[in-house]
């Protein structure tokens, strides 16, 4: 069996499926519980001056029937009193000893920090996590994000942290910037041992319809909170990238954002963190799904060949290039799988109204053709064809050419004027913009019965 | 042991004749309309005789505005709610799905139909209203499937509408002829009392419309005159003993059950004579009655049977069995049925022939025959050049539903010969604009 274990900056864990500082870690029961249920380990909900929090707190973005496709809160750091939490923390550490236990942290001034790095030290925590990231309602009061976002206080905080630390300090950032890479360098520039990202994303999820006013309502009101949910795994993915590419960053990085099942985890891994963390898919399904996630890793390593999670940290980042790295003499073009297609044309009406018009329909058959010569290989028609393996994209360039945007603008092959000969839409076919009309199949006709015994009833002018 | 015991309350009535197409909560609807893939040019539409905009519906109720699916089904079909529970969806729009190519379960089209419209029709909600009064007036003769939605078609033209009406309540067939499983009284009075509110036409109960004086009238009363009379009895089968005590048609028992359901009563062993649809329901009813035993007995092959594969599972899976190559030659009994003489068949190139010497006698004390309806041409006869064709049925155009008698115009089973609730909810539509084009000449 692959040895799921880390040793992250010198925190140490069964397995990389921490709990992300959230409600599911606001107490020692629910963290024990997680324990209990296979989760390696724990940053426990930020510790600090304890808030008041409002009612109503969670807002949810669903997608057809599918809930919680993405998540927001407006709730802010742990509500308990420090010796509570602290006390909790002990007793966990003590059941629990080689799992890892991290405090969350986010205080204001450099003898808060001093207190309460040393209160958690005391209290047996493995490391630390700076809370640099909640972007609602801290941030109004200077904390979280506020600092988050200017690197200059960041890197001043993390000095004051490890001016006292004895364990592994981990800075959390905030998406809620333009480079993700600042903050991190800064990070590294205080001291940190590590980074984790993303922390929630600022957001309103919704507008209630009848209310006027944004979810989640307090009292009729509302205010912005933080996005998190497998909605958010895409911004978070690019970002664990750009820190983990970054030649001077050169830190362990602990994926957060979107990690529900064993999937998201392996990507996160793949793009260069060596943790990950999960919040909104335990408050959705519970503690339960870790054994999904460590089955589904397990099962990975194993077809894979990797015999520790280090094998595959980072392995897809040789992959990931610029833009103008990337191979443009390399032509897909779709296939449609005759056999396997149920004819719902999706694929048409997409190539028609959002790509190329590179998909005909034919008399006879609901099996839409591909027009091999319109075809750029965008993938749409594959994206949006609901059967698997139906519309496969193949590849039609020889294999062997290789030319770059960057090669191409170096040897003054690239377009550089409004009508350029060398653009790459100058010869490619698009319909006479009049033939758009009059193609009645083509529009969502409002309810009227259209076609009856073979008359059809659209009036003439349409 | 029978399948089912025979129902003596209303309760009883209701769990041997439960819904086969309950009407969904909203969850239930949020889910299966999640699943709708919103084909282009779906076939799902292309199916539905009436031309309904499914995927827009689905994708109306998918995103909460079920009032909005509920108006996209009625403006193409009035019979919106019957249709999604009575149809044979599975050869109609459900048959059509893409999902069955993929082996997936189709979207349970009919019974989101029935969401959307039985919200409005409990809220009552005011989705549409008569046309401006254009001073012309329309007598609709039938007020089935055909007439209501003719009647509705030309009221929101702008036309005065009296319907008249043999039976004692409105909707025709579906709610005399449909099997009880399939929609209740209560569902389908409730969409009929929508339509009226809604369109406010004027409908004559028990007011047959029978003889030459009665036409005269409303010739002389209404600028067209819309026939939506259906069919008539079953066919006599012209066989000896036909006339015995509990020997009855099955258009006749279906309308009993629907009307008195638990007190009608029915044999231990019934016959049920016929191949069609009609004969698959009336054996399921039968079964779900409390029979012992109950035979299908059909003078062809099983795969022959004019009955939608689907209808005969329903009836084999209530325990009905099947008889085939078998033509009834005598009903036997003394006053009361006591069996039905049979004689085996063989079809060979096509053609059913008789095996001669293979009579035999299958015992049972009841049997019902589900043999067709008859055309009511008789009634036809006292229209002056109404043309009928060699089958019985009224000879229209198919644009315009008008008859060879100008003034006459057609639709629903008397012009298509007996088809379902959606066809003829479909024609009428068609013909109340071929009458409207007519008066407006």
């Amino acid at each position: 069996m692959p040895d799921l274990s880390i040793n992250f900056a010198g925190i140490k864990s069964p397995n990389p499926f921490w709990l992300a500082s959230a409600p599911p870690t606001n107490s020692g029961y629910q963290v024990m519980k997680a324990f209990d249920a296979g989760w390696g380990g724990a940053v426990w909900k930020t510790l600090g001056v304890p808030v008041v929090n409002v009612s109503s707190r969670y807002g949810g973005v669903n997608y057809r029937d599918k809930r919680l496709v993405g998540f927001n809160n407006i709730e802010l750091i742990s509500d308990r009193p420090l010796s509570h939490n602290l006390r909790e923390i002990e007793e966990v550490k003590k059941r629990f000893p080689n799992h890892a236990v991290i405090a969350s942290l986010m205080v204001q001034s450099r003898q808060e920090w001093h207190d309460i790095v040393r209160a958690s030290q005391d209290a047996g925590v493995d490391g630390f996590e700076l809370n640099f990231g909640c972007p609602h309602g801290m941030c109004e009061r200077g904390m979280g994000s506020a600092v988050g976002q200017e690197p200059k206080v960041l890197q001043m905080i993390v000095e004051w942290v490890m001016e006292v630390a004895q364990k592994p300090v981990i800075v959390k950032l905030t998406p809620n910037i333009s480079d993700i890479t600042e903050p991190a360098l800064a990070a590294r520039r205080g001291g940190a041992d590590a980074i984790s990202l993303i922390n929630t994303i600022q957001s309103i999820v919704g507008v209630d319809l009848d209310k006027f006013a944004p979810y989640p309502i307090v009292d009729g009101k509302g205010t912005n909170g933080g996005y998190c949910g497998p909605a958010v795994k895409p911004i978070a993915l690019n970002m664990v990238k750009n820190c983990a590419q970054h030649p001077d960053i050169k830190l362990p990085i602990s994926g957060i954002g979107g990690i529900e099942n064993w999937r998201d985890a392996v990507e996160h891994i793949l793009l260069g963190a060596s943790s990950v963390q999960v919040c909104t898919a335990a408050m959705h399904f519970g503690f339960g799904i870790i054994r999904e996630m460590t089955s589904g890793l397990e099962q990975y390593m194993m077809e894979k060949g990797f015999n520790t999670i280090y094998d595959m940290v980072g392995k897809a980042l040789p992959n990931v290039l610029h833009w103008e790295d990337l191979n443009m003499k390399y032509k897909v073009t779709a296939n449609i799988n005759e056999d396997k297609c149920i004819g719902c044309q999706l694929c048409y009406t997409a190539c028609e109204d959002g790509a190329h018009q590179a998909i005909k329909l034919n008399a006879g058959t609901r099996v839409p053709e591909i027009i091999e010569e319109n075809c750029v290989g965008c993938n749409l028609c594959s994206l949006v064809c609901p059967v698997e393996q139906c519309i496969t994209m193949e590849q039609t360039d020889s294999g062997t050419e290789h030319l770059t945007w960057k090669e191409r603008t170096e040897a003054g092959t690239a377009p550089t004027e409004f009508e350029d000969e060398k653009a790459g839409g100058r010869h490619h076919w698009v319909p006479e913009p009049s033939a758009a009309l009059g193609k009645e199949r083509h529009k969502t006709l409002p309810g009227k019965a259209r076609i009856i015994n073979g008359e059809t009833t659209v009036p003439a002018e349409a | 042991m029978a399948e089912f015991s025979t129902p003596t309350t209303e309760q009883q009535f209701a769990e041997n004749f439960a819904q086969l197409k309950p009407v969904m909560n909203r969850t239930e609807a949020l889910y299966e309309s999640s699943r709708c893939l919103f084909c282009f040019d779906a076939p799902c539409i292309k199916a539905c005789p009436s031309g309904i905009d499914i995927p827009q519906f689905i994708r109306q109720i998918n995103s909460g505005n079920d009032t909005g699916a509920a108006r996209t089904i009625y403006e193409a079909n009035y019979f919106g709610n019957a249709c999604g529970k009575v149809c044979p969806t599975e050869v109609l729009c459900e048959g059509a799905c893409v999902y069955n190519l993929q082996e997936v379960k189709p979207i349970e089209i009919g019974r989101l139909q029935s969401f959307a419209t039985t919200k409005v029709i409990k809220s009552g909600e005011k989705l549409f209203g008569p046309g401006a009064d254009n001073g012309k007036k329309v007598a609709v003769i039938g007020a089935g499937p055909a007439g209501i939605s003719a009647a509705c078609e030309l009221r929101s033209l702008g036309y005065g509408v009296d319907i008249y009406e043999a039976k004692a309540q409105p909707s025709g067939l579906t709610v005399y002829g449909v099997a009880p499983y399939k929609i209740t009284n209560e569902e389908t009075l409730a969409e009929m009392a929508y339509l009226q509110a809604q369109f406010g036409y004027n409908v004559h109960f028990n007011s047959a419309i029978s003889s030459r004086e009665e036409l005269e009238k409303l010739e002389d009363k209404y600028d067209a005159i819309f026939l939506g009379i259906g069919l008539g009895k079953t066919n006599e089968l012209g066989l000896p003993g036909e006339d015995k005590i509990n020997c009855t048609g099955a258009v006749e028992f279906i309308a009993e059950l629907r009307q008195h359901h638990h007190e009608v009563a029915v044999g231990r062993k019934v016959i049920v004579l016929g191949g069609g649809n009609t004969a698959m329901d009336a054996a399921s009813e039968s079964s779900r009655l409390g029979a012992e035993n109950v035979i299908l007995a059909y003078r062809r092959a099983k795969e022959e049977m004019g009955a939608y594969e689907f209808e005969y599972d329903l009836a084999k899976g209530v325990g009905v069995k099947g008889l085939f190559n078998v033509a009834p030659v005598e009903i036997t009994g003394n006053g009361y049925v006591t069996g039905v003489k049979f004689i085996r068949t063989e079809t060979k190139d096509g053609k059913v022939s008789e095996i001669a010497g293979s009579e035999f006698v299958e015992p049972c004390d009841m049997v019902i025959k589900a043999t067709g309806q008859a055309k009511q041409t008789e009634f036809l006869g006292l229209i002056p050049g109404l043309k009928l064709d060699g089958k019985g049925r009224i000879i229209a155009n198919a644009h315009t539903g008008q008859t060879s008698n100008p003034k006459y115009f057609a639709s629903g089973d008397a012009w298509n010969g007996g088809a379902e609730v959606v066809n003829a909810a479909a024609e009428a539509k068609l013909t109340a604009r071929g009458i409207h084009a007519y008066l407006s000449k």
